[in-house]
C-alpha cells in the first residue's frame, strides 16, 4: 500500500484503527464510524489527530454535523464497481464544504484515479509496482471535461464561445 | 445534425489513445483479463460466445452517409462484412480482434463515432424517435436535448459506477415510437397549462427479468432544470440502487422498492439542494449552439406531389404496398419520411451488409440529403426524400433487398442476436425471425393484418423486448431443449404494457403455426379497422389460447 497525492509518493502520518480492537495512542488515527460513535469522548479527549474511515454505505450526512473533528476522510471502494463513494466524495467538499483530505481506500483502480480526483478525492491507496508512474500515465488523458464537479475545471460547455455550425 | 467542435474531438481522441494502451497492457500479460474487463466494457468491447463484440453508439439514430460508409469500411476490414443494428440506435460488429479493436475506435472516431459507454454500468447511447425534425405530429425536436443529455452524460465523474446500466429515451411527439416508457429515464417533451414547453419526466421502466413500465415522476419540468433534475435522479439511484444482486440493480427495482411517490420525494429534497448551482446551469449561448445543428436542412420550396404519387401508385400495385407499409407523411410539403425494412425474408433482423451500407450511403446522398437515421425497431430511415424520388428510390431499394414492404407488419420483427452469437442465450432468436418471415411472405396479406409487432428474445434478459411485442417469444432452455414462450398484449408505445403469458411454451417449429393461429382468431374477432393489438385488450387471452392450444394441442417437438 502506498499514499499519492498530487502525483508523489506521500508517508502517510495516520493509522488505520478502524479494524483494531486497542487504538493505539499517541499517533494520528484513522477510526471507523462505529469506534468514533462509541469512543468519541475519549478520542477528542486523547488530542489524537483524527481521520474516519466511512464504508460505501454509510453517507457522509451521518456525521455532517462532527466533521470538523476530522483531518482525514477515507472513503471505502469494497470493490471497484461500487461507485456511492464518488457521490459521498462530492457531498463532503460540495454540499459540507469539507476542506480536509478526501483519501480513497479499499479496490481503488489507477484507471479511476481521474474521476476520484474529480469529484474531491486528494489522496489516494493504490497498490501495484510504480504507483507515481500510473499517475504520471493517466494524467494526461483528460483534458476535456463535459462537467463541472467541486474541482472548478471549466466545462466544454463554458469553454465555447457559442459558435455553431 | 451534431458535429464535433475541437472538444469533442480531443476527448474522443484521448479515449481512443487511453484504450490502445490498454489493449497493449492486456496483450502483453500487464493487465489480466479481470482487470482488463471493466476498461475494456467502457469502451463497448464484449467478450461473446466466439469473439469480441464491438457496439458502437448511433446517438439518438442520427448517422450521415459518411459515416455509414465508415461503418462499412470497418464491417469488411475489422469484421466478417456485416453489421447489425440493435434496439437501442447501436450498431454491433461480432467479429472483432481485440489487437485491432484501438484501430477501428480510430476509425470511428475520425468521423465523428464512437463506443463510449455502449457497455458498462453507466449511462448508455441516448435514443430518441427516428422521425424526429421530421414527423408530422411533433411538439418539438427532442435531438438537442439528446445531444446535450449525451455531453453531460460522457464520462461524468460521479455516475460512472452505477449500480447498473441506464438508458434515456427522449420523445417530442406524443405517438411514441422510442418506447420512452421502458426505460430507466424516460423524457416526453410536452406543453404544460402554459403551453411552455418542459419535460414530462417518467422513471424506472424497463425489460429484462422484471419487467416495469416507468412511472411518472415529473408531469413538468422546465427545460432549464434538465441537467440538475437528471442529475439529482442520478445520485438518489446512485446511493441507493442495489448493489447486492445485479438482476435487481436497475433503478425501476429501486423505484418500485420505494414507490413512486417516495422515490420523487428523494428526487425532489436532492434537486432542490443542486437545482440553481452553475456546475448544473447550461449556459443559453451553448443551447443556441447545439440547436443550430439541428435546424432544418436545405428543403427545396416543394409543393405537394401525393396526386403524382397517386398516379404511380395506382399504375404498380408492388409500389403502392410499399408505399402503403414503409412511406410515412413529412412536415414539409413534397417530402416523404421513407422506412427502410432490414427484415427482408430470411435475413437476420437489424443485419446489414458492408455492400449494402455502401449502397445506402449512396442512395441517402442521392435521395436524402445524406442523412439518415436508425430505428429502434432496428430498420433505418431516410427523413428528407422528395415525394417525386420516391418511385425511383424504391427501384433502386429492391436492388439492394432494402424495399420488403412490412414495416409495422408481423415480419417487422425485433429479434436479439440469440443463442448464435450471444453468451447469455438460452435459445436462438434470430432462426425464429426467419422461419415468421419465411411463413408470412404474402404482403397483400400481412398488410390485412395490418399493425402487429413480434419481438423475440433468446433470454429473460429481454435485449429482443419480448414484453412490449403484440406478440412476444421468449427463448427458454429444457432440459437441453429450445423451447419458446409466447405473451400477448405488449406494447412499448404511448399505451405501454407488458404482454400476457399466454400458455406452455412450444417448439420453434411450432411457432410460425401458433403465429398463423392467433392471426387468424384475430382476424375473425376484429371489430372494423381494430389493430390486433386492441382485439386482444377487448377479448383478452382467453380465445387466443384456445386457438393456439385449444382442441388441437400442438405437439410438444423441440430443436436440439
Amino acid at each position: 500500500m502506498a499514499l499519492i497525492r498530487e502525483g508523489r509518493l506521500v508517508p502517510d502520518p495516520f493509522t488505520d484503527a478502524s479494524g483494531l480492537e486497542n487504538l493505539p495512542a499517541g499517533v494520528p488515527l484513522i477510526v471507523s464510524l462505529e469506534q468514533w460513535q462509541t469512543r468519541r469522548s475519549a478520542l477528542l479527549a486523547s488530542g489524537q489527530r483524527l481521520g474516519l474511515r466511512l464504508k460505501s454505505d454509510q453517507p457522509p450526512r451521518l456525521i455532517a454535523a462532527d466533521l470538523g473533528y476530522f483531518s482525514v476522510i477515507a472513503l471505502e471502494f469494497p470493490k471497484y464497481r461500487d461507485g456511492r463513494a464518488y457521490t459521498h466524495a462530492r457531498m463532503l467538499r460540495e454540499r459540507f464544504k469539507f476542506a480536509g483530505e478526501i483519501r480513497a481506500v479499499g479496490d481503488v483502480l489507477q484507471e479511476q484515479l481521474h474521476f476520484m480526483h474529480r469529484c474531491g478525492f486528494d489522496t489516494f491507496d493504490v497498490t501495484g509496482p510504480d504507483p507515481e508512474k500510473a499517475w504520471r500515465t493517466i494524467a494526461g488523458d483528460h483534458t476535456v471535461a463535459y462537467q463541472a464537479t467541486g474541482d472548478g475545471q471549466p466545462r466544454a460547455l463554458d469553454l465555447r464561445k457559442g459558435t455553431g455550425p | 445534425m451534431y458535429r464535433y467542435d475541437e472538444f469533442d474531438h480531443t476527448l474522443v481522441a484521448e479515449r481512443v489513445a487511453t484504450f490502445r494502451r490498454q489493449v497493449a497492457r492486456r496483450l502483453s500479460g500487464d493487465l489480466s483479463e479481470d482487470q482488463f474487463k471493466p476498461l475494456r466494457l467502457m469502451n463497448g468491447l464484449y467478450l461473446q460466445l466466439h469473439a469480441y463484440m464491438l457496439r458502437v453508439n448511433i446517438p439518438y439514430g442520427c448517422l450521415s452517409s459518411r459515416q455509414l460508409r465508415q461503418l462499412a469500411f470497418i464491417a469488411r476490414r475489422y469484421d466478417r462484412n456485416f453489421g447489425h443494428f440493435t434496439t437501442r440506435q447501436n450498431i454491433q460488429y461480432n467479429w472483432i480482434k481485440l489487437d485491432e479493436t484501438p484501430d477501428v475506435l480510430a476509425a470511428l472516431a475520425a468521423v465523428e463515432m464512437n463506443a463510449m459507454q455502449s457497455s458498462g454500468n453507466c449511462v448508455r447511447n441516448i435514443t430518441a424517435d427516428q422521425f424526429a425534425g421530421r414527423a408530422q405530429d411533433e411538439i418539438e425536436d427532442p435531438r438537442p436535448w439528446c445531444e446535450l443529455i449525451r455531453q453531460w452524460s460522457i464520462l461524468h465523474p460521479e455516475f460512472s459506477y452505477l449500480p447498473r446500466k441506464f438508458k434515456i429515451a427522449v420523445s417530442g411527439a406524443p405517438q411514441d415510437r422510442a418506447a420512452v416508457k421502458l426505460h430507466d429515464v424516460g423524457l416526453y417533451l410536452r406543453p404544460n397549462g402554459a403551453g411552455v414547453i418542459g419535460f414530462e419526466v417518467i422513471v424506472g421502466g424497463g425489460q429484462g427479468r422484471l419487467p416495469y413500465v416507468g412511472h411518472t415522476i415529473r408531469e413538468w419540468l422546465a427545460k432549464e432544470d434538465l441537467l440538475s433534475y437528471l442529475e439529482a435522479i442520478l445520485r438518489i439511484y446512485n446511493l441507493g440502487g442495489r448493489r447486492d444482486n445485479p438482476q435487481k440493480a436497475r433503478i425501476k427495482v429501486q423505484v418500485n422498492a420505494l414507490g413512486a411517490e417516495e422515490f420523487r420525494r428523494l428526487v425532489d429534497e436532492e434537486w432542490e439542494q443542486i437545482r440553481f448551482t452553475p456546475q448544473l446551469t447550461v449556459p443559453r449561448a451553448e443551447i443556441e449552439r447545439i440547436t443550430a445543428y439541428f435546424a432544418d436542412p436545405a428543403w427545396e420550396q416543394l409543393t405537394d406531389a401525393s396526386a403524382t404519387v397517386a398516379r404511380q401508385r395506382s399504375a404498380d400495385p408492388a409500389f403502392d404496398v410499399w408505399n402503403r407499409a414503409n412511406v410515412v407523411a413529412h412536415r414539409r410539403p413534397g417530402y416523404a419520411i421513407v422506412n427502410l425494412s432490414l427484415k427482408a425474408p430470411g435475413i437476420a433482423p437489424g443485419d446489414l451488409t458492408a455492400d449494402q451500407m455502401d449502397k445506402v450511403a449512396e442512395l441517402t446522398d442521392r435521395f436524402s440529403l445524406g442523412e439518415l437515421r436508425v430505428s429502434h425497431r432496428q430498420n433505418l430511415v431516410f427523413p428528407d426524400v422528395q415525394q417525386v424520388d420516391l418511385q425511383a428510390l424504391w427501384q433502386a431499394l429492391q436492388g439492394v433487398s432494402l424495399a420488403t414492404p412490412n414495416i409495422g407488419t408481423l415480419t417487422d420483427i425485433i429479434a436479439c442476436p440469440g443463442l448464435d452469437f450471444c453468451a447469455l442465450a438460452n435459445a436462438r432468436a434470430i432462426p425464429v425471425a426467419q422461419d415468421i418471415g419465411r411463413h408470412f411472405t404474402d404482403v397483400a396479406a400481412l398488410q390485412d393484418i395490418g399493425e402487429l409487432t413480434i419481438n423475440i428474445s433468446g433470454c429473460m434478459n429481454a435485449c429482443g423486448h419480448h414484453h412490449v411485442g403484440h406478440i412476444g417469444i421468449l427463448g427458454v432452455e429444457k432440459n437441453g431443449l429450445e423451447f419458446y414462450q409466447l405473451t400477448l398484449g405488449g406494447s412499448s408505445g404511448e399505451d405501454a404494457s407488458l404482454g400476457d403469458r399466454l400458455g406452455r411454451s412450444i417448439s420453434a417449429a411450432e411457432v410460425p403455426v401458433a403465429i398463423e393461429a392467433i392471426v387468424t382468431r384475430y382476424k375473425a374477432l376484429r371489430e372494423g379497422e381494430e389493430r390486433f393489438l386492441d382485439t386482444y385488450r377487448r377479448v383478452g387471452l382467453e380465445p387466443f389460447k384456445e386457438a393456439v392450444y385449444g382442441q388441437n394441442p400442438p405437439r410438444r417437438q423441440a430443436v436440439a
